[in-house]
């Protein structure tokens, strides 16, 4: 990439709606100002990164990695919801998730 | 009576083997040697004496019934604190974990219990194992026992610390992008981060999971061998676990012996911006292996100036996943579900805001940016790329030398507060650190001696091919056998006493 998109402050409040991080106004100037300068900094892997050279997500080449199906002991359903925040007849209690009428 | 606490890991396992010295006696000298420094160095989050204490007592058990005892039993060690621990406080240095207590024990826990190991607490840490220098725990920094103003190098300063001021002769640390081995190199210790798939991720809370490696520190390098071997192999709860056998880490720390090998001085890991005292004690180490028999030559990777900026676009788009589940519904803090009537994005907006600390929540947006639909393919995409690079950089330079050093990290230690504003300069430690994680080879960093211009430790880095990591423990014991013998005795004693 020949320039690095500039960061607005729009921008930072897109990506922290999106990270669903409640990002004070306040602060909007501040992480756009950093984040410009750290992609300004990585965009150099552009330099380098040719068609020709095949991506890499994984240092093992490991594909399909299966188990025997046999039952086993797991957590209790007492255990999983030993950390919840908020539990309600055996299972985790959550806010409302469908907007009201 | 031996002071305890001065043991090596090798030395009190026998010590508590013979007889000389109960676990329960070496556990409370750790225990007691934490309430006298700790408030100063703050390299735990929590000490576990009570469970210590239990498990000692069991190792002391098998010994009076005659039972055999692992190499380790009765040995204390630091566990960092994103390690889960069954019923153990495990925050990873956030506040967004703050009282959750895993129902669960990770796999190099458990091995770690199996083998009669003691685990004396959870050590502080960079938030998620974000930084180089712990200042970003919420539960404030931990201090360089070299002296207290200045960093102990991160994420893991805190089993560092621990190691280098005597709390504990070894501790498990975790290296994504050097999380080891510059706290190594910066405390004076020794730290190694294994081939990746070597140690089990399971129970390792995952910042970025095709990096993240567990590994052992210490105060030489024979323990942590020792360590290495108790935690490593395969486990099929890590479908990420390789299915390899573990090389023969602790016999080569035995043999010490570098006569014949190929050492590659890394061409683009040095020269500008690394401190002169850094690069002059990296030289003269150099010269001893020469001396030892070994034949060293420069080696060039040409991409390895490209790893740290393919590392920050890796790293936070797999931390912006892996981080995702931190939500406030399921583990952890909720905040802000009693202010009005919020919907459950709302409160996961306002628990994400209070629970994440400053540079865990840069990282987040960084990763998000890069995962972008039209920013994919030139910022993701690319480092991708570039990490195919680093690792055909590595197999070219396997192919002509045995192993691979440089300095482990550009400096020593650096003054707390010195970097917190600007997150470039923080993340230019990880410069010689990176490339190993994206390739998932192998490293070690080990004490050299100390920077005449601040007397402060400096950390020579060693790596080798993936599943070569016996290679780090032969050339680095040999290496430390040398510089024992010139100094007289080992380098911690040269720091001030607590």
């Amino acid at each position: 990439m020949s320039e690095t998109p500039s960061i607005t402050r729009d921008d930072v409040a897109h990506l922290a709606r999106l990270a669903r991080i409640d990002v004070p106004p306040e602060q909007l100037d501040h992480y756009a100002e950093q984040l410009q300068v750290i992609l300004g900094a990585v965009a150099q892997v552009s330099e380098v990164a040719s068609e020709d050279v095949p991506p890499m997500s994984h240092p093992l080449p490991l594909v399909n990695v299966f188990r025997e199906d046999v039952v086993r002991s797991t957590l209790s359903n007492a255990e999983a919801l030993s950390g919840a925040p908020s539990v309600e007849s055996e299972r985790f209690r959550v806010p409302r998730i469908l907007d009201e009428e | 009576m031996t002071d305890l606490i001065r043991l090596t890991a090798a030395e009190t396992a026998a010590v508590v083997a013979s007889g000389e010295a109960s676990a329960v006696e070496v556990a409370q000298a750790h225990l007691d040697r934490i309430t006298a420094v700790d408030e100063r160095v703050h390299a735990f989050l929590h000490v576990d004496t009570e469970g210590a204490l239990a498990a000692a007592s069991a190792v002391d058990a098998r010994r009076a019934a005659g039972d055999a005892l692992a190499p380790l039993a009765g040995v204390p060690l630091a566990l960092k604190d994103v390690m889960t621990q069954q019923g153990i406080p495990t925050t990873c240095g956030s506040r967004m974990l703050e009282g959750w207590r895993p129902p669960y024990d990770a796999t190099v826990t458990s091995r770690l219990k199996a083998a009669g190991v003691v685990i004396l607490g959870k050590t502080n840490m960079d938030e998620f194992a974000m930084g180089s220098s712990t200042e970003h725990s919420a539960y404030g920094p931990t201090h360089n026992p070299w002296d207290l103003e200045r960093i102990p190098g991160g994420s893991g300063g805190g089993s560092a610390a621990a190691v280098a001021a005597y709390e504990a002769p070894m501790a498990i640390g975790t290296d994504t992008g050097g999380s080891i081995r510059q706290p190594a190199a910066v405390t004076g210790t020794v730290g190694v981060k294994p081939t990746y798939g070597a140690v089990s991720r399971y129970g390792l809370v995952a910042l970025a999971s095709s990096l993240d490696q567990a590994g052992p520190c210490a105060r030489n390098v024979l323990d942590t061998a020792l360590l290495h071997a108790t935690i490593a192999g395969h486990d099929p709860l890590d479908s990420t676990s390789a299915p390899v056998p573990v090389p023969d880490v602790v016999g080569a720390a035995l043999r010490a012996d570098v006569r014949g090998m190929r050492i590659g001085v890394v061409k683009e890991l040095g020269g500008e911006g690394y401190q002169a005292g850094v690069r002059q004690r990296f030289d003269e180490a150099v010269e001893i292996l020469t001396g030892l028999g070994a034949e060293v030559v420069e080696v060039s990777c040409p991409h390895f100036p490209y790893a740290l900026a393919a590392y920050y676009l890796i790293l936070p788009s797999e931390c912006s996943s892996n981080l995702a589940k931190f939500d406030g519904m399921r583990f952890g803090i909720r905040v802000g579900e009693d202010v009005g009537d919020p919907s459950v994005e709302q409160v996961m907006g306002r628990t994400r805001a209070a629970g994440f600390g400053d540079e865990t929540i840069r990282r987040i947006m960084l990763g998000t940016y890069a995962l972008s639909a039209g920013y994919y393919d030139a910022y993701y995409g690319s480092a991708q790329k570039v990490r195919t690079l680093i690792t055909r950089d590595f197999a070219a330079a396997f192919e002509q030398v045995d192993v691979l050093v440089s300095p482990t990290a550009p400096t020593t230690a650096f003054k707390l507060g010195e970097k917190l504003d600007d997150p470039l300069a923080m993340y230019l430690n990880d410069i010689a650190t990176i490339p190993a994680n994206l390739a998932g080879t192998p490293g070690m960093s080990l004490p050299v001696g100390l920077a005449p211009e601040d007397g402060l430790p400096v950390g020579l880095q060693i790596m080798a091919p993936a599943m070569a990591d016996d290679r780090l423990y032969n050339v680095g014991a040999a290496l430390e056998a040398a510089l024992l013998e010139r100094w007289g005795r080992p380098i911690l004693e040269e720091a001030p006493s607590l």
